[in-house]
């Protein structure tokens, strides 16, 4: 897609540690895209939540993409310059492939959300993640709890309440720890920040699904023998 | 960071939750999820269980998905000769 490659304007680096490649997301981060999900969020007010526009834009995905290629970059130059034999490191660079991206999908999140923090401090090793601590905790407003079916997906469905009785409260618990294992960084929180990171995580793995799928299709246009120069239209 | 925050009613301290937050919660996590089947029958309520299974399920399908992308990309970023990886950069750059 030439959404991949619209934003790339950002200068090659040569370093391989993954702390100055951060450094450099970060710098690049604020150079690039001054508010764009934040203006995207601020044009949808009426929205229950800013996490529906803010994954699912145009300017995000790009934002995101250019950062991916940016990691994969690295991990190319950092596996490269190895001297490994290629069997049984195949999976430690798919593995290594799935940490860039990560990290590119944490800082693409800017640090609003406890999993992206925890990604990053996962792979930094730093617990910065106690200073970051004092946030407040999100209690989202609810004046209504009867929701209309006007998403962002177009769905015309009305969906109303749900029932959380007494008796499945502990059942909701168990379900809602479990998740809380699943997303980074949630394991011991309570249980709205746990929906509430829930939603955006999902969000943001999804804009990394189609980030990679677009990226493979360019990649593996390009890795055909026989084709030179001219780019697969797309 | 404010446009989220400013949706919250009260700060009324980690413990006092109210149901209706949770149900609201739970409700947004419902609209993303992908809806198989359930787009003729269930038009009332959903089960607040249901929804977390089907959440868990889907960000374990989605991981595992990343998961195979990233062989993937890594095999096609090995598999790239050196030419066209020459190539790519410089178009990339």
């Amino acid at each position: 897609m030439a959404s991949l490659f619209s934003d790339n304007e950002q200068p090659p680096t040569n370093s391989n540690s993954s702390s100055t490649v951060l450094v450099r997301k970060k710098k690049s981060l604020s150079a690039s895209s001054p508010s764009s999900s934040r203006g995207n969020a601020a044009s949808l007010p009426t929205r229950d939540g800013d996490s529906h526009p803010r994954w699912r834009s145009e300017k995000q995905q790009r934002i995101y993409s250019a950062k991916l290629i940016q990691a994969l970059k690295q991990v190319r130059l950092s596996s490269s310059s190895s001297a490994t034999t290629s069997s049984p490191t195949a999976h430690k660079r798919g593995k290594a492939v799935r940490e860039a991206a990560d990290r590119a999908l944490a800082v693409s999140a800017r640090g609003r959300t406890l999993w992206s923090r925890a990604i990053l401090a996962n792979r930094i090793k730093l617990k910065f993640r106690k200073q970051k601590r004092p946030r407040q905790t999100v209690i989202p407003a609810v004046t209504t709890v009867v929701t209309t079916g006007a998403s962002s997906r177009g769905r015309k469905r009305r969906v109303s309440v749900v029932r959380l009785n007494k008796k499945s409260l502990p059942t909701v618990n168990r379900k809602v720890r479990s998740l809380g294992r699943l997303v980074p960084g949630c394991k011991k929180e309570s249980v709205p920040v746990i929906l509430e990171e829930a939603t955006d995580y999902i969000q943001a793995l999804e804009m990394q699904v189609r980030a990679m799928n677009s990226l493979v299709e360019l990649l593996s246009g390009y890795s055909t023998p026989g084709s030179d120069s001219a780019p697969p239209p797309i | 960071m404010s446009s989220r925050r400013s949706r919250s009613s009260r700060q009324t301290g980690t413990s006092m939750i109210s149901e209706d937050q949770i149900n609201d919660l739970v409700l947004q996590l419902h609209r993303l999820l992908p809806e198989l089947g359930n787009n003729n029958r269930r038009s009332g309520k959903v089960s607040a269980s249901k929804v977390l299974q089907e959440t868990c399920t889907y960000i374990r399908n989605l991981n595992k998905e990343v998961d195979d992308l990233s062989e993937r990309l890594s095999q096609l970023l090995e598999s790239t000769d050196s030419a066209q990886a020459a190539l790519i950069r410089s178009l990339l750059m």
